[in-house]
């Protein structure tokens, strides 16, 4: 029953990979074969001289370029620094620009409500230790506070089917007042946020809309009093399921 | 653990690796230096499931190709163009290093690559081919090439051939 010695079978013995029952037969076919003996032998010689010549790497002192920062990694933190100033300078061309564009008449259009969903998405979302204000183990008292503070009953929606669990949430100032952001993450850690925004009465359009912010998949729709912004990156389809999933809950 | 300090914990293996597989400190550690930037910038990829090491390992060895390949380099090297040896105690250490520089020099890069992350990593075959992208099949037959070539070579056997890899 015993399978023949194989030449990954003395590899293996020499790595010492075997399992007990396998290196009990390679050994006692060794002890009939000196030839392979001195082979294996020689084998883990090689493997003793790496040693023996690399291992003092190990005990030298790390040279200092080579430590990362201490926080987050500053090459991370610098490109999220410039992709912040670029969606920020999208909106200072915006404003500077606003006279000379004909006034169009969405409330939409005027609040561009995407882009400051997708900016805020973009500053919160890299965020290891804070990334909401309150945690969604407080959810009855993130839900009281940020009711209060926008003037109007304000409940999280829950995307748990999609696989997205609420981290938790935070305020934020917007262009008319006080804004409130959720953010969500699944298993793989990737993150969505939710942009509320409080609307003027008159403004009832609730079809989807989508804009794609350098990157950054944004659906968003006015449903009564507020406007909504869905923002994240795990492309168009599966953030208009997830979309949906969020103006389903809204709907009475 | 949070994810620097992991990974930094793993830089004495990694300078010990890119160290044996480059034959000259500077370049590991230049080496090593790219591999930890890329791997800050693509944490948030790994999956916890997986192993650091040889995630690390792995992102060494993609980073090594790419190297090679942009320099379009001559898979050989001169004498003069190995590793001062390292002031060391013992004489015969230093020996030692210099000989094995010299001998992993003339092994093909997949050959040393594989025989480095078993004989010095310690890692498993899975492992090793899980780094390498290879099957473990292959895994197993650089392995039993690089053994035969290294020893015909330290025993002064063989005069290696000369390969170019083409860019």
């Amino acid at each position: 029953m015993n399978a023949p010695i194989s030449e990954d079978d003395l590899h293996a013995y020499a790595d010492n990979r075997l399992d007990a029952a396998r290196l009990t037969q390679v050994e006692a076919w060794l002890a009939s074969h000196p030839e392979h003996r001195a082979q294996v032998d020689a084998w883990r010689s090689q493997s003793a001289s790496l040693h023996r010549a690399y291992d003092a790497v190990l005990d030298q002192p790390v040279p200092a370029r080579l430590m990362p920062p201490a926080n987050q990694s500053r090459w991370f933190e610098l490109r999220r620094v410039a992709f912040v100033a670029w969606l920020m300078l999208g909106t200072v061309i915006g404003f500077a620009l606003r006279g000379e564009m004909p006034r169009e008449t969405s409330p939409l259009a005027a609040a561009s409500l995407p882009h400051m969903a997708a900016v805020a998405h973009a500053v919160y979302t890299p965020e290891v230790r804070h990334p909401v204000e309150v945690g969604a183990d407080q959810e009855a008292h993130l839900v009281g506070w940020l009711s209060k503070r926008l003037g109007a009953q304000l409940k999280p929606p829950r995307l748990d089917e999609a696989g997205y669990r609420l981290v938790g949430g935070r305020l934020l100032p917007g262009e008319r007042g006080e804004v409130a952001q959720f953010m969500y993450e699944n298993a793989a850690k990737s993150r969505l946020t939710l942009y509320v925004q409080p609307q003027a009465a008159q403004a009832a359009d609730a079809s989807f809309r989508y804009a794609n912010e350098k990157g950054i998949d944004v659906f968003y729709w006015i449903d009564e009093r507020f406007g909504y912004a869905l923002s994240g990156s795990t492309g168009r389809e599966d953030m208009l399921r997830l979309a949906t999933l969020v103006y389903r809950q809204r709907a009475p | 653990m949070s994810s620097r300090d992991a990974i930094v914990a793993e830089i004495p293996r990694l300078r010990r690796y890119a160290r044996a597989l480059t034959g000259q400190s500077d370049t590991a550690d230049d080496l090593v230096q790219d591999t930890l930037e890329r791997a800050l910038e693509k944490w948030h990829l790994w999956q916890r499931a997986r192993e650091v090491r040889p995630w690390l390992f792995s992102i060494m060895h993609n980073l090594h190709v790419d190297t090679r390949r942009r320099a379009g380099r001559i898979d050989y090297r001169d004498d003069d163009e190995l590793a001062e040896v390292p002031q060391r105690s013992e004489a015969a250490d230093g020996l030692e290093l210099r000989d094995l520089d010299r001998a992993l020099a003339l092994l093909p890069t997949e050959q040393r690559e594989v025989l480095l992350l078993v004989g010095l990593e310690e890692l498993s075959y899975a492992e090793a081919a899980r780094t390498l992208g290879i099957p473990q099949g292959t895994v197993m037959s650089r392995l039993s090439r690089a053994r035969s070539r290294l020893q015909s070579i330290l025993n002064g056997e063989a005069v290696p051939q000369l390969k170019v890899v083409k860019t």
